[in-house]
C-alpha cells in the first residue's frame, strides 16, 4: 500500500485559501508577491532548467515572457519556438542531448505536443510540461479550467505509456512541485506535467522566495557526439514487435515503480468527516473554505486533495473515505476527476460529481450545497 | 581523436607497393537495406566520407527523420536522435542550442521536411540555426508506399496520383531550396543530384561546404539532393537514373543557390543589410555564451 508522503500530510495549510499559499513558516515580510506563471518559471530555473521552449498562449503567456527575459540572462537556451509542436520537439532534442527541459502551454497548445510527448515517453526523454488549462473543448474560453485531467492522466498522446501528472493549489505549491517535476522526470527518465489552471496562472500570491536548486543528473544515455565510445541513439522506434513487446513492458516496469513510489495527496479533517471532498488545483482552495463552511453550519466535511493525479492515491483515498457518508468529487470539468475517484472507491461509499465547466468555477456555497445533496440522498448505511 | 586515415582499411595490411583505390567510410557501419537503384545509399556513403575527412565523427549527432531513411542511425556510426515525421528541424534546433559545440545535421525526405515538415523547416532557416540539413528529394513518399508528394514532378503517377500529378487540384513541385535561399538567416543551400558519378562528386562537395559553414558559425546549410526512388517510380535502376539525370534536373536546376560567405545570394525581400541598419548587428547566443 502506498502511503501519503509525510511532509504532505503534516502540512495541510499549503492550500489554504488565500492569503495561505505555503511556506507559512517564514513570516510575512519576506516574502513576495508574485505571478503564478512568473513563479513556475523562475521555480524551473532555480531548479536549473537549461532549456525553455513555448509558444504564446493565454493564460499561460507571462511564463512564456518572464522565460525570454530570465534564461538567456542566464546564459540559458530560450527559443520562442513557431508553433506547440515545434517547442515539444524543441524539447525533444535538447533532452536528448542531456539538458534539463522545460516546456509550457495551455490547453489547445497542449493537444498539439501530444505526438511529441508520445515519442518522448518512448525515447525515454525527460521533461516537465506546465498545462495552464483554460475552457474547452476547441478554442473554447481563456477561463481557469480543469478539462484536460483525462488527456493529461490517461496518456495524453498515441501507445502505451503514462506520465506523471502533478496538481498544484497554491503558487508556494506549485513552486515545489515544478522542482519535484524535474526530479521525477530525471530519476524515471520520463516526461511530467503539471497540471495547473488559468487562476493558478493569472493570480498573485505573496511567496517565499526561497527557490530550491536541483543537483544536476549525470546519465549515461546522452548525445554529445561519440567521442571515444559507441555512438548511442534516442528513438521509439522498435520495428519488430517482439522487440517493441520487450521495450513496452520494460516501460510499464518503470510505471509500477512510479505508482509505489511517487504518491502525493494531502488531506484535511478527514479524521470524523461524513462527507468528503476530492479536488486537486483550484477547486480544491474552493473545496476547502466550502469545508469550513459547511462545518461552521453542522455538516461534518472534510477534504481529500491528490496532489499526484496520476499515480493517483486511490488506496489512501478508499481508507479515508472507509467510514464516511458519502464522497463528493469536486472539479472545473465535466466529471473527469470523478472516474478516478469512482475506480479509487470501488462502489464503497456512494460518489457524486458537483463540476462547473467553460472556465466557470465552482462557489464555496454551491460545493456545500451539493454536500448537503448528497448527504440527503444517502442513508449513511454505506459505511 | 586522432585524425583517421583518409584512405585505406585500418585492419588490412598492405602489400608492398599496394594502394587502396576503394574502402568503407569507417563512419558507415552497416550494409544498408534500401532498395536496389535507391539513392539513399549513396547519399549515406557521401556523409560518412565527409565527416570523417573534416575528422568531424566524434563530435557530431545526427537528427533523423521518417521516412525510408528512418534506420539512418544503424548506417552512420554516430550519436543520433529519432525525430516524429517533419519534425527534424525543430529536434535539431533544440540539440543545437544546448551543444552549439557540435555538429548537427538532418537528414530528411521530402514528404517529411516539404509537407509535414514545411513549419519546421522554414522557421530553422528564418532563424538562421547553425545546423545542415540534408534534404534527400526522391520525390515521393518512398516509405509509405510511393504516394504524390509536394515535390512529385506534374503528370506522375504515383499511388495517390493514379491519373498523373494533376496541378489543377494539387499544385505544382515545391522548390524548397529557392523559397529558403530568400531567408537571411540560410548561410548555404546547394540543390544537387547523383544522378551520374560526376553529380555525386558535386554532391559531395556541397556536403563538406555545407558542415563547414556549420563550422563556421555562420547559419543554416542546406543541401537538396535529387535522389532516386525506383520502386515508387516504377522503374528500374537504371531507368531511374536517366529519368533523374532528365526530366527531374529539367524541373528542379541544380546549383548553389546561396553561399554567404562567397558572396553568393538571391535578391531578397528583406535583405540582412536592410534588417541591420534597423536593428543593429545581430549577436548570437553561442558566440556570447559563458564557458560552461
Ligand atoms: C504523423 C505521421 N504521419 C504519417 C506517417 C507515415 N509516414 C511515414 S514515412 C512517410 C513519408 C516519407 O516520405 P519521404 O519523407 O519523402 O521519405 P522517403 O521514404 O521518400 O525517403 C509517411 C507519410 C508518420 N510516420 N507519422
Ligand atoms: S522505397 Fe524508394 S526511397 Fe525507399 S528504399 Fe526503396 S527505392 Fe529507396
Ligand atoms: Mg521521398
Amino acid at each position: 500500500m502506498t502511503v501519503a508522503q509525510p511532509t504532505r500530510t503534516t502540512q495541510p495549510t499549503l492550500i489554504a485559501s488565500p492569503p495561505g499559499t505555503g511556506g507559512e513558516a517564514s513570516p510575512l515580510p519576506q516574502r513576495i508577491l508574485m505571478k503564478g506563471n512568473e513563479a513556475m518559471a523562475e521555480a524551473a530555473i532555480a531548479a536549473g532548467c537549461d532549456a525553455y521552449f513555448g509558444y504564446p498562449i493565454t493564460p499561460q503567456a507571462e511564463l512564456l515572457e518572464w522565460m525570454a527575459r530570465r534564461m538567456p540572462e542566464e546564459g540559458r537556451v530560450f527559443v520562442q519556438a513557431e508553433s506547440e509542436l515545434a517547442a515539444i520537439n524543441m524539447a525533444l532534442g535538447a533532452a536528448a542531448a542531456g539538458a534539463r527541459v522545460l516546456v509550457s502551454s495551455s490547453s489547445p497548445g497542449i493537444s498539439l505536443m501530444a505526438e511529441g510527448m508520445s515519442y518522448m515517453a518512448g525515447s525515454r526523454l525527460p521533461v516537465v510540461l506546465i498545462n495552464v488549462m483554460r475552457g474547452g473543448p476547441g478554442l473554447g474560453s481563456i477561463g481557469a479550467a480543469q478539462g484536460d485531467y483525462l488527456q493529461a492522466t490517461k496518456g495524453h498522446g498515441h501507445g502505451d505509456y503514462r506520465v506523471p501528472v502533478l496538481g498544484p493549489s497554491s503558487i508556494a505549491e506549485a513552486i515545489d512541485l515544478v522542482r519535484e517535476a524535474f526530479a521525477i522526470a530525471e530519476r524515471y527518465r520520463t516526461p511530467v506535467i503539471l497540471l495547473a489552471d488559468g487562476i493558478l496562472g493569472q493570480a498573485m500570491e505573496p511567496v517565499s522566495p526561497n527557490f530550491e536548486a536541483l543537483a544536476p543528473s549525470t546519465p549515461d544515455w546522452t548525445l554529445d557526439g561519440a567521442d571515444g565510445r559507441e555512438p548511442r541513439v534516442v528513438k521509439s522506434l522498435h520495428l519488430r514487435p517482439e522487440d517493441l513487446e520487450r521495450h513496452d513492458i520494460a516501460l510499464q516496469a518503470v510505471y509500477e515503480e512510479i505508482e509505489a513510489n511517487e504518491i502525493r495527496w494531502a488531506g484535511e479533517e478527514l479524521a470524523d468527516a461524513e462527507i468528503i471532498l476530492v479536488a486537486y488545483g483550484t477547486a480544491a482552495r474552493v473545496s476547502r473554505t466550502a469545508v469550513q463552511r459547511a462545518r461552521a453550519q453542522g455538516l461534518r466535511a472534510g477534504l481529500f486533495r491528490p496532489i499526484s493525479l496520476w499515480p493517483f492515491p486511490a488506496a489512501a483515498l478508499r481508507e479515508a473515505s472507509a467510514g464516511a457518508r458519502a464522497v463528493v468529487a469536486v472539479e472545473m470539468s465535466a466529471g473527469q476527476l470523478v472516474e478516478d475517484v469512482r475506480l479509487a472507491i470501488e462502489g464503497k461509499v456512494p460518489v457524486f460529481h458537483h463540476g462547473r465547466m467553460g472556465g466557470m468555477v465552482p462557489t464555496p456555497d454551491g460545493v456545500v450545497g451539493a454536500m448537503r445533496q448528497a448527504w440527503a440522498v444517502t442513508d449513511g448505511g454505506a459505511a | 581523436m586522432t585524425s583517421q586515415p583518409q584512405t585505406g582499411d585500418q585492419d588490412v595490411q598492405l602489400a608492398e607497393g599496394g594502394r587502396t583505390v576503394y574502402r568503407r567510410p569507417l563512419l558507415l557501419s552497416n550494409p544498408t537495406s534500401y532498395c536496389p537503384g535507391c539513392g539513399h545509399g549513396i547519399v549515406h556513403r557521401l556523409v560518412a566520407e565527409v565527416l570523417e575527412e573534416l575528422d568531424l565523427g566524434h563530435r557530431t549527432i545526427l537528427v533523423g527523420s521518417v521516412g525510408c531513411s528512418v534506420f539512418a542511425y544503424d548506417y552512420l556510426a554516430l550519436d543520433a536522435v529519432e525525430s516524429p515525421h517533419g519534425r527534424a528541424a525543430a529536434v535539431a534546433t533544440g540539440v543545437k542550442r544546448y551543444r552549439p559545440d557540435k555538429v548537427v545535421f538532418t537528414y530528411q525526405g521530402d514528404g517529411d521536411l516539404a509537407a509535414i515538415g514545411t513549419a519546421e523547416i522554414i522557421h530553422a532557416a528564418a532563424r538562421g540555426e547553425r545546423f545542415t540539413t540534408i534534404f534527400v528529394n526522391n520525390g515521393i513518399y518512398g516509405m509509405t508506399g510511393g504516394q504524390m508528394a509536394p515535390t512529385t514532378l506534374v503528370g506522375q503517377r504515383t499511388t495517390s496520383s493514379p491519373l498523373g500529378r494533376n496541378p489543377a487540384t494539387t499544385g505544382y513541385p515545391l522548390p524548397v531550396t529557392e523559397m529558403l535561399s530568400l531567408l537571411p538567416g540560410v548561410a548555404y543551400a546547394a540543390r544537387v543530384s547523383v544522378a551520374s558519378p560526376m553529380l555525386v562528386g558535386k554532391t559531395k562537395a556541397a556536403l563538406k561546404r555545407a558542415f563547414e559553414v556549420q563550422l563556421e558559425g555562420r547559419g543554416f546549410s542546406l543541401v537538396e539532393v535529387l535522389s532516386t526512388c525506383p520502386v515508387g517510380w516504377g522503374m528500374t535502376p537504371t531507368e531511374a537514373m536517366e529519368h533523374l539525370a532528365t526530366d527531374v534536373a529539367a524541373v528542379y536546376p541544380l546549383g548553389t543557390w546561396v553561399d554567404r560567405a562567397k558572396g553568393v545570394a538571391p535578391a531578397m525581400p528583406l535583405t540582412m543589410e536592410a534588417a541591420k541598419a534597423v536593428a543593429g548587428p545581430a549577436v548570437h547566443p553561442a558566440d556570447t555564451a559563458p564557458e560552461a
